[in-house]
């Protein structure tokens, strides 16, 4: 099943290399990772999602605490939650493309953010599945490029992830 | 207000620390703090001849004290030769804080002359790790680092130090902290109360039940209650390789070592038992054996300080997190107050059973007509010449087997080897460790020739300190254990397990100014054993001769159940 796991550490330099060695040392799977000061500026906060079975993440879960740079561990996935993904792609945009790919970003509330008379670079924000929903609705003959940002997350409501 | 360079600080910070003894090796980047040292008296330093020597020492001294013990080396091929030693540490939740020398800041990164990246090389083993980015930090990061090596699950710590942080000329004012706070770790003071209620319900209500206690009670400093606990129940103990004298070994509960190489009545009573009280232990794979068939009738209530070893391999029924001192002494209140006591009746009709299986000595060695000593009378000699007392620092492979197999230890932090990682070269600077810091005490090193090679240059060591360890090398001319493997599944092809060319040990050990005897009879054993622990103040380096052919039993069959043994070349369960 796949986890969504928010990751509160200190921001200190290697503190990052300590979350991502311990995923290859111990044969976890990191699908994405995103990371970033949060608005306390001594605090990053890590989303990695990852898939595995409740005793593997279960382990995760207790190996990233043990870390003794991590604060504080959340597996987002146990309650309700938000996740949204930024994706930006570059298409080949010309003859009838142009058109079909400008409808498609407007149904998936996308936006055209850089337009040369050859491509288009879209930019669309949801949650991973829209964002595979999007390049699956169009041809892939015109994809040229994808950058992804990895899954970031949040509890709803008044649940909140804090020290 | 007092100026000190960062050099001086690191030295005085440790002595703060209340550390005597560091042992290391100089170089490049670490001149200046050697230099402070030189310019001091509170701090001894110990030269050692290879790196990985100074941290088996400072781990040995761990072991012996369970306090941290501090290894100091260069950057670059001093840190690495370290990592061997920190990943000893590491497997065995050893506290340790190694101090590695780094190039000046400004060179990192320019694969400048001897520049590792120790804090990256060493991540993975480590339980935390320290890079100084101002000298004022030192004091602070000491501080923290020891908070952090000895306290929840131990685990050695790396503080790697650029030369400039230590330049004389920089200095700073010095203040060691009194106290340390960290947000981001504070390990658990006390087992839930809940759990241990629902625990001691099963602990009270087993009719087959089993005491399986290993390294974290010796660690947690929690055999008085644990042998407080057992005795009142009068339930069966059986200790992990690291758990050996956390029980005494001769005391009528105890059913010794249990696992791989663990006795046949240990690895029986876990296998038929009703309910296992499993305390500072990580169900090894050494010791489960396969785990679809690990005790199947057993309900299993678990206490570690590290919520990680917790139900990873074995799903434990009742966990519970916390130090096992503190948990025990609440089961023992709640043994005080309980209304319910131990089933006699049942606990008579098991403890029958117990004493059928301890009957059979099944798995012992045998004589046999063959002129050469068997290993484990060695050992059975050690033990009566030492009176069961001494500190054994046991290298790895057979002889680690024969000695915690046939070695009675009933006092914790006696028994010091390399159980998780299983580093050949450990048992001898572990022994120089503790004999530097119990100078009165008898240690021994339980070796083979082929141990003893990685890291015999240490010979140097001892004559420049006069360390009197006594080295007893179970000398087969091969790799035994290894050789055990091939000749069990490889139809006895001995590919590169036997050793040519080995010196002559005992001209060896004179080379260097120590006594060497060689025994090949063992009629001539003990005598010479007692002659060697006589000599206290002389290195005694004892080669003796034992049978190559003796295998390590019992043995558990692979991927069987516990009680899945062959208990000889020819017989199993």
């Amino acid at each position: 099943m796949r986890h969504i796991l928010s990751v509160l550490l200190e921001n200190e330099p290697g503190a990052l290399s300590r979350v991502v060695g311990l995923f290859s040392q111990r044969n976890f799977n990191i699908e994405t990772l995103t990371v970033a000061a949060t608005d306390d500026p001594t605090l990053s906060r890590i989303t990695i999602t990852t898939t595995g079975i409740d005793k593997v993440v279960e382990q995760i879960t207790k190996q990233l605490n043990k870390l003794v740079d991590v604060v504080k561990v959340v597996d987002l996935t146990e309650g309700d939650h938000i996740e949204r993904e930024l994706m930006m792609v570059k298409y080949k945009a010309s003859g009838a493309a142009r058109d079909e790919i400008k409808r498609t970003a407007d149904i998936f509330r996308g936006q055209i953010i850089d337009i040369t008379p050859t491509t288009y670079v879209v930019q669309l924000v949801g949650s991973s599945k829209k964002l595979d929903a999007f390049i699956e609705a169009l041809d892939s003959s015109h994809l040229i490029e994808v950058v992804r940002t990895g899954v970031s997350g949040i509890a709803r409501g008044e649940k909140t992830l804090s020290i | 207000m007092e100026l000190l360079s960062g050099a001086q600080m690191l030295i005085r910070a440790l002595h703060d620390q209340g550390i005597t003894k560091i042992y290391g090796y100089p170089g490049g980047s670490v001149l200046h703090i050697y230099d402070a040292i030189f310019q001091q008296q509170d701090i001894e330093h110990i030269l050692v001849r290879h790196e990985q020597a100074a941290t088996h020492m400072a781990d040995a001294y761990a072991r012996a004290t369970g306090k941290a013990g501090v290894a100091l080396v260069t950057s670059g091929p001093g840190a690495t030769n370290a990592i061997t030693g920190i990943a000893t540490a590491y497997c065995d939740s050893i506290p340790m804080v190694v101090i590695t020398g780094q190039v000046p800041s400004h060179l990192i990164g320019e694969d400048a002359f001897q520049e590792t990246d120790m804090i990256g090389i060493s991540r993975p083993v480590v339980k935390h790790s320290f890079s100084v980015k101002h000298p004022s930090e030192i004091p602070g990061i000491v501080k923290k680092a020891f908070h952090i090596a000895e306290s929840g699950r131990p685990g050695p710590v790396v503080i790697d130090v650029p030369k400039d942080m230590t330049n004389p000329t920089d200095k700073f004012e010095y203040i060691f902290p009194k106290t340390v706070k960290m947000r981001s770790y504070n390990p658990v003071s006390k087992g839930h109360s809940g759990q241990i209620k629902k625990a001691f319900d099963l602990l009270i209500n087993a009719k087959r039940p089993i005491i399986y206690a290993g390294g974290g009670v010796i660690l947690g400093r929690a055999c008085d209650e644990l042998i407080e606990l057992a005795q009142a129940l009068n339930y069966p103990v059986t200790n992990t390789l690291m758990g050996l004298g956390g029980y005494p070994g001769t005391d009528r509960q105890s059913v010794g070592m249990l696992g791989m190489h663990g006795s046949y009545e240990a690895n029986m009573t876990m296998h038929h038992s009703d309910m296992i009280f499993a305390v500072g232990v990580r169900f090894d794979d050494r010791v489960t054996n396969g785990l679809d068939k690990f005790c199947p009738t057993a309900k299993i209530v678990h206490i570690d300080i590290d919520p990680t070893s917790i139900s990873k391999n074995v799903r434990a029924d009742v966990p519970i997190v916390g130090p096992a001192k503190v948990v025990l002494q609440e089961f023992l209140k709640l043994l005080k107050a309980s209304k319910v006591q131990a089933d006699k009746e049942a606990l008579k009709t098991w403890w029958h059973q117990i004493d059928e299986w301890r009957t059979r000595h099944a798995g012992r060695y045998l004589t046999d007509d063959s002129e050469k000593m068997k290993p484990q009378q060695v050992i059975e000699m050690l033990s009566k010449v030492t009176n069961g007392d001494a500190y054994v620092c046991s290298d790895v492979g057979q002889h680690q087997m024969f000695a915690a197999q046939y070695y009675k230890f009933n006092k914790p932090n006696r028994w010091i080897n390399s159980g998780g990682l299983g580093t050949m070269g450990f048992g001898f600077p572990a022994a120089m460790g503790v004999k530097v810091n119990f100078p009165d005490a008898d240690v021994a090193c339980v070796t083979g020739e082929g141990s003893i090679q990685m890291n015999i240059q240490e010979l140097s060591t001892c004559s420049q300190y006069n360390i009197p360890v006594k080295i007893i090398c179970l000398n087969n001319g091969s790799l035994g254990m290894v050789r055990q493997w091939q000749d069990m599944n490889y139809e006895s092809r001995h590919s590169h397990s036997y050793m040519e060319s080995l010196p002559d040990f005992v001209k060896l050990a004179e080379a260097y100014g120590h006594v060497g005897i060689r025994v090949e009879k063992y009629e001539d054993l003990e005598d010479a054993m007692r002659r060697a622990f006589a000599m206290k103040d002389k290195l005694v380096f004892m080669d003796i001769i034992v049978d190559e052919h003796e295998h390590v039993y019992p043995m558990q069959i692979p991927r069987g159940a516990m009680r899945d043994m062959l208990l000889s070349k020819t017989e199993r369960t």
